[in-house]
């Protein structure tokens, strides 16, 4: 089938099957490789992109059903923190690195439209601290562990 | 896992493409179904992809209930004011459920039709009578520490996984359902079914029927409400057990009762009798308990999930507790 996606701003169209998920999609016949397969079974978010703006686990999108969306991955992501990662001694071996900064892009954003997590007490949305941020980034596993550094990065762009 | 794809326009469209054909499932939000599909445990010949059909509002009933969408993202149910103020107990269910990413594809349809996270269920090479009927069950017996202790059989003792679920079966929600035959509204209680010894045959819907809409009537104690998930982990897992409740009380003494479980049950489970025991007797922690053990008495364990009535009882006093006026910074007096 042939699908139009916005991919990074660009319009892109291509042959995909059916079965084929918006993570092959984009590192197979795109050659976007910067978007990460760890567990393909929606489990670890190495593959998180965004989908106009929300994100989503792109290993159990099916290609064909995102036609017409605007896709950012980490190739089109130019944020503050990438630099407050490195900074914060946020990785190690980086696999799980650009799911987790699409990831705690979409997390931002929801955060500022008044989202509630599931340790956010009597509904009142306050500021993002640790507790808050490692249940709403509880999605994106890391191997290496280096989640301090990451709780530490997000920390820093979101105050 | 080759199939053919459909994206439906309208409902129309979409309801007769599943009642032409059998082998062909709707697809949601997919992060049940495209799972499953590539385990070969699920294997449609086509899919109708539903997510572009105009299912996806939240709207006020007038009479005070809430409506919404069979399309509406488990993020968006969950952060949706009617929602929120009306709710809290379905609002913290879904926010307890998978990941943020997850929430954000997954629709409200797709929430209530997930299926069991039974290891055996998605291990090809066990017995399993709900992947192939009638070929026996390797989790009685097998490592069942996730497996239920309440509406199990002799051929299936899964565990129901949905959050989202239980919330809904505590607010008495209604299903519609539509198909080329009509529509039609199902209590959720009457959703799902006991595996009695069918275990794959897990709902009470044809396989050509679409998920419309899910109803929420006006359920005043909701306003009171909480849900409460202990999991292996603080985040991110099922639930080894989950408690929905609402709780009524004026001088002492419980008004109004509102409870289900999550986790324990083969479908989510209502907690009838314990609701039985509830109502008129004191809100304190003996009277909480008695309650759970009204409703525990009927578990059926395993020596790997025994501990889940222990567990259960001690959720269900800690969620209710919470909910007593002034009831929440107190230490339990049992
Ligand atoms: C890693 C992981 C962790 C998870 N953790 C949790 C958890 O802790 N708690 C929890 O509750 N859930 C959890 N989930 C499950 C998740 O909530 C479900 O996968 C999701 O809700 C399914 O919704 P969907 O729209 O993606 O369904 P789909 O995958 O699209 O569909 C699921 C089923 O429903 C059918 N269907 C979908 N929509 C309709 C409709 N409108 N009418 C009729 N049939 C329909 C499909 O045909 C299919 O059989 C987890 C999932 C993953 C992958
Ligand atoms: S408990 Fe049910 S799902 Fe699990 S192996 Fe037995 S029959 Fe299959
Ligand atoms: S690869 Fe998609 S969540 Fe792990
Ligand atoms: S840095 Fe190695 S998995 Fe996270």
């Amino acid at each position: 089938m042939e699908i139009s996606l916005r991919i990074n701003g660009s319009a892109e169209t291509l042959e995909v099957q059916p079965q084929v998920s918006l993570l092959d999609a984009l590192r197979d016949q795109l050659g976007l490789t910067g978007t990460k397969k760890g567990c393909d079974q929606g489990a670890c978010g190495a593959c998180t992109v965004l989908s106009d703006g929300a994100r989503i686990t792109s290993c159990l999108a099916l290609a064909v059903q995102y036609e017409g969306h605007e896709i950012t991955t980490i190739e089109g992501v130019d944020h503050p923190l990438q630099e407050a990662l490195v900074r914060a001694d946020g990785l190690q071996c980086g696999y799980c690195t650009p799911g987790q900064i699409c990831s705690a892009i979409g997390m931002l954003a929801e955060h500022k439209e008044g989202m509630a997590s599931a340790v956010t007490e009597d509904d009142e949305v306050d500021e993002l601290d640790e507790e808050e941020i490692r249940e709403r980034m509880s999605g994106n596993l890391c191997r290496c562990g280096a989640y301090n550094g990451i709780v530490e990065a997000i920390k820093e762009v979101a105050g | 896992m080759p199939f053919s794809y459909l994206s439906a326009p309208d409902v129309e469209t979409a309801l007769r493409a599943v009642a032409d054909d059998e082998d062909t499932k709707l697809l949601g939000g997919g992060t049940n179904l495209v799972d499953l599909m590539r385990e070969g445990i699920e294997r449609p010949a086509k899919v109708v992809d539903i997510t572009r059909l105009p299912l996806g509002e939240i709207k006020n009933l007038p009479d005070g209930g809430v409506r919404v969408g069979a399309l509406v993202r488990n993020s968006r149910l969950a952060a949706d004011h009617l929602v929120r103020t009306r709710y809290p107990v379905l609002t913290q269910a879904v926010l307890h459920g998978a990941s943020a990413q997850l929430r954000n594809m997954a629709t409200v349809g797709g929430n209530l039709l997930q299926r069991t996270r039974c290891l055996y269920f998605y291990d090809g090479a066990a017995a399993c009578g709900k992947r192939e009927p009638g070929s026996g069950c390797d989790a009685i017996g097998g490592f069942s520490r996730n497996s239920a202790i309440l509406g199990t059989s002799e051929h299936c003792i899964a565990a129901h996984p949905s959050d989202m679920a239980v919330a809904l079966a505590m607010l008495d929600a209604v299903v519609e359902v539509r198909s080329v035959r009509g529509t039609r509204r199902v209590p959720i209680a009457e959703l799902h079914r006991l595996p009695g010894d069918t275990p794959h045959v897990e709902t009470t819907l044809a396989t050509d029927e679409l998920i419309t809409a899910v109803e929420l009537p006006a359920v005043p104690v909701a306003a009171n409400s909480r849900y409460r998930k202990v999991r292996d982990r603080a985040s991110y897992a099922f639930a080894l057990v989950s408690v929905a409740a609402a709780l009524g009380v004026e001088d002492g003494t419980v008004t109004a009762a509102r409870l289900a479980l999550g986790g324990v049950g083969t479908k989510p489970w209502r907690a009838t009798e314990a609701e039985r025991v509830l109502l008129g007797e004191p809100a304190t922690d003996e009277g909480f308990l008695r309650a759970a053990d009204a409703e525990l008495a009927a578990a059926a364990t395993t020596p790997h999930n025994h501990f889940k009535v222990e567990l259960a009882r001690r959720t269900i006093v800690a969620t209710l507790r919470r909910l007593v006026p002034d009831g929440r910074d107190e230490e339990s007096t049992i």
